[in-house]
């Protein structure tokens, strides 16, 4: 901020030994004038000028121009349907059987990855809020899954999580669960493939949340810490006590953010089936997220209008989500009531 | 402060913060077996990797290595409907592409709204941080359309054009410039006859380079890794990207796991590599990015 009190000044002070020179070279020191003037007064507009245009085009346009086509007949495979649909792609989402299914998949998905997910990482960072050997080793390790392709990930998982000879299988026999003899079905029914999946989101995330919340764990200052061995709190209570509702808005921060990713699931969804391409989530839809009907509506029926009156109404559904999660999770980590 | 006297006195319970905390047994055990569920998937993916049909039908599960390695490479290259080698050059060039130009629109911008005075800087940088939480995932079906328009859809300039900034990589820049290069500094090239671009050039982008780093590495990793809109533009033709082509050899009535991990490896490998290389950077680029938001 202190540009704003240090450019005029500047502009001055360089503008009066100008004026002063005037003389034989005055076209030429006119012509450096002009050459300052714009550069000072046009020239930020050019730096930031190819941001916005990219930006508009290809980001903000499509968005706005997805409520145009969602109140549109637009099907690629039909040209001949009127123009305007007004309403209709929104009252037919409203009886279709296969969106709400979607939803109600989407939203089992995501409450058994997202809060694993963050409560887990909440774990992993205070112990890496250590004093550890070979500190920057430990911090890398946990990105490995944040740097491996969900595509690469989903098909090792998806093996794992195969009903014969898959190692998920295996370790629950280890325990008693299942076993050679009974093996689960991670495919056949809704739970077991939403748990599958959701393992699948955990172990992409969980390092990366972990790391956040580091971060804010670091700037907590130590006198709080002082206090409270005084008042001979352990670790573990030190962790729920004081470190979560210190580093609250980070927290705050990751629901939001796991909100809006989890809501847009696609890709562990669509190649956790053997049937990808079909893009139904299973052979009932056990496991189709909303994110793939749109993809199965606009690209395998083809009905443009009706994938993007869907995105529509995601959008409408991640907002909704991501206020709620906001004061669900600002109540319970001890922030204003 | 007040809170020291005390504590000195007894000194069983002297007071430490975590971080200053020398961790115990327990710790590094517990975080061992995260770092192995961390690692396994993709130690397990190497293992399929080099194997044969068999290990797949085994229990317990194979844990070692096979030496079929190059044998499933081998398949996975000369598969004919998969254009797996040009699917890896496809995504080299839009990787590369899109971080280049992110690293250099956004740090002009982020350069601009962090150092410069122009009319409507602070409500144009608003709408920067609004945007940061829009899912533009959410317009893709009009993006197709857009495409379409412009006669891309099928193109890699259809995958790239959408990746060139991001209000992310602005807002980095811009945080990071705020607080590493110092007004006095540019005002002092400025009074020297700097043009912007000259500031830019000469002291902007030397101070800068540890963000672009970060900024870079994050950019390259997140475009590489994108599966749903290249998928949407892209699947059909004979030009994927990498991850496109390694779904294609999951699809189909009888997939041969081996193959398809072979290929799922080979996507992956240089994703490992630059964490190897840059995953200082990497974390730091994360944990700055949390302390700042």
């Amino acid at each position: 901020m202190s540009t704003t009190r240090a450019a005029p000044a500047s502009s001055s002070r360089r503008a009066a030994p100008e004026r002063g020179r005037s003389g034989g070279d005055d076209r030429r020191l006119s012509w450096r004038n002009r050459l300052y003037r714009f550069d000072m007064r046009y020239m930020p507009y050019l730096m930031i000028a190819p941001f916005f245009l990219l930006f508009v085009v290809f980001g903000l346009f499509p968005l706005l121009f997805n409520a145009v086509v969602s109140l549109r007949n637009y099907r690629l495979d039909d040209p001949t349907l009127p123009y305007w649909a007004g309403v209709e792609n929104f009252s037919r989402l409203l009886g279709d059987e296969d969106f709400w299914n979607a939803l109600y998949n989407t939203f089992g998905i995501f409450l058994l990855s997202s809060v694993p997910q963050l409560l887990l990482a909440l774990v992993v960072a205070a112990l890496l809020n250590r004093k550890l050997r070979a500190q920057t080793w430990w911090r890398v390790g946990v990105l490995l899954p944040y740097v491996t392709p969900i595509v690469a990930s989903t098909m090792v998982f998806s093996v794992f999580f195969s009903r014969d000879f898959g190692m998920a299988n295996w370790v629950l026999g280890l325990f008693g669960l299942g076993g050679p003899d009974d093996p689960i079905d991670w495919r056949a029914d809704k739970l077991h493939s939403w748990i599958a999946i959701a393992t699948m989101v955990n172990w992409k995330w969980i390092g990366y949340n972990a790391l956040l919340y580091l971060a804010a764990m670091q700037s907590i200052p130590r006198d709080v810490y002082e206090a409270a061995a005084i008042d001979g709190a352990g670790p573990w209570k030190q962790l729920w006590r004081i470190t979560v509702p210190m580093i609250q808005p980070v927290v705050l921060f990751t629901v939001i953010l796991s909100t809006i990713g989890g809501l847009q699931l696609f890709t562990e969804p669509m190649l956790f089936d053997p049937n990808a391409q079909a893009a139904t989530g299973g052979p009932n839809g056990e496991w189709q997220t909303i994110a793939q009907l749109i993809y199965k509506v606009g690209w395998k029926d083809l009905n443009l209008g009706y994938a993007a009156a869907m995105s529509w109404a995601l959008f409408l559904i991640i907002l909704i989500v991501a206020g709620v999660n906001y004061v669900v999770t600002n109540r319970l980590s001890g922030g204003r009531k | 402060m007040t809170a020291v006297a005390p504590p000195r006195r007894r000194p069983r319970l002297v007071a430490r913060a975590p971080q200053e905390t020398p961790a115990g047994l327990w710790t590094y055990l517990f975080l061992a077996l995260t770092m192995l569920f961390a690692a396994f998937p993709l130690y397990w993916m190497f293992v399929i990797a080099t194997s044969d049909d068999q290990a797949l039908a085994k229990l317990p599960p194979a844990v070692v290595p096979g030496d079929r390695f190059l044998t499933n490479v081998d398949e996975v290259f000369s598969l004919q409907d998969v254009y797996f080698a040009a699917s890896l050059v496809n995504s080299v060039i839009v990787a590369t592409v899109v971080t280049a130009s992110v690293l250099f629109f956004c740090s002009l911008a982020g350069f601009a709204f962090a150092k410069l005075r122009f009319k409507g800087s602070s409500a144009l940088m608003l709408f920067v941080v609004l945007t940061l939480t829009v899912p533009n995932q959410l317009g893709i079906v009009a993006l197709y359309i857009v495409m379409g328009k412009l006669g891309w859809n099928g193109t890699l300039l259809a995958v790239i054009a959408p990746g060139l900034v991001t209000a992310f990589g602005v807002f980095y820049m811009r945080q990071f410039i705020v607080n590493t290069v110092p007004d006095e500094l540019v005002e002092s090239a400025r009074m020297d006859g700097a043009t912007t671009m000259r500031v830019y050039a000469s002291i902007v982008l030397p101070a800068i380079r540890p963000a672009l780093a970060v900024l870079g590495l994050l950019t390259f990793v997140a475009t590489w890794n994108d599966f749903q809109w290249p998928l949407i533009t892209l699947s059909g033709t004979d030009f994927p990207t990498s991850m496109v082509a390694v779904s294609d050899l999951a699809s189909g009535n009888y997939v041969i796991y081996r193959r398809v991990l072979a290929g799922a490896f080979i996507a992956t490998v240089p994703l490992l590599v630059m964490l190897f290389i840059g995953g200082r950077q990497i974390v730091r680029g994360i944990m700055e990015g949390a302390v700042k938001s």
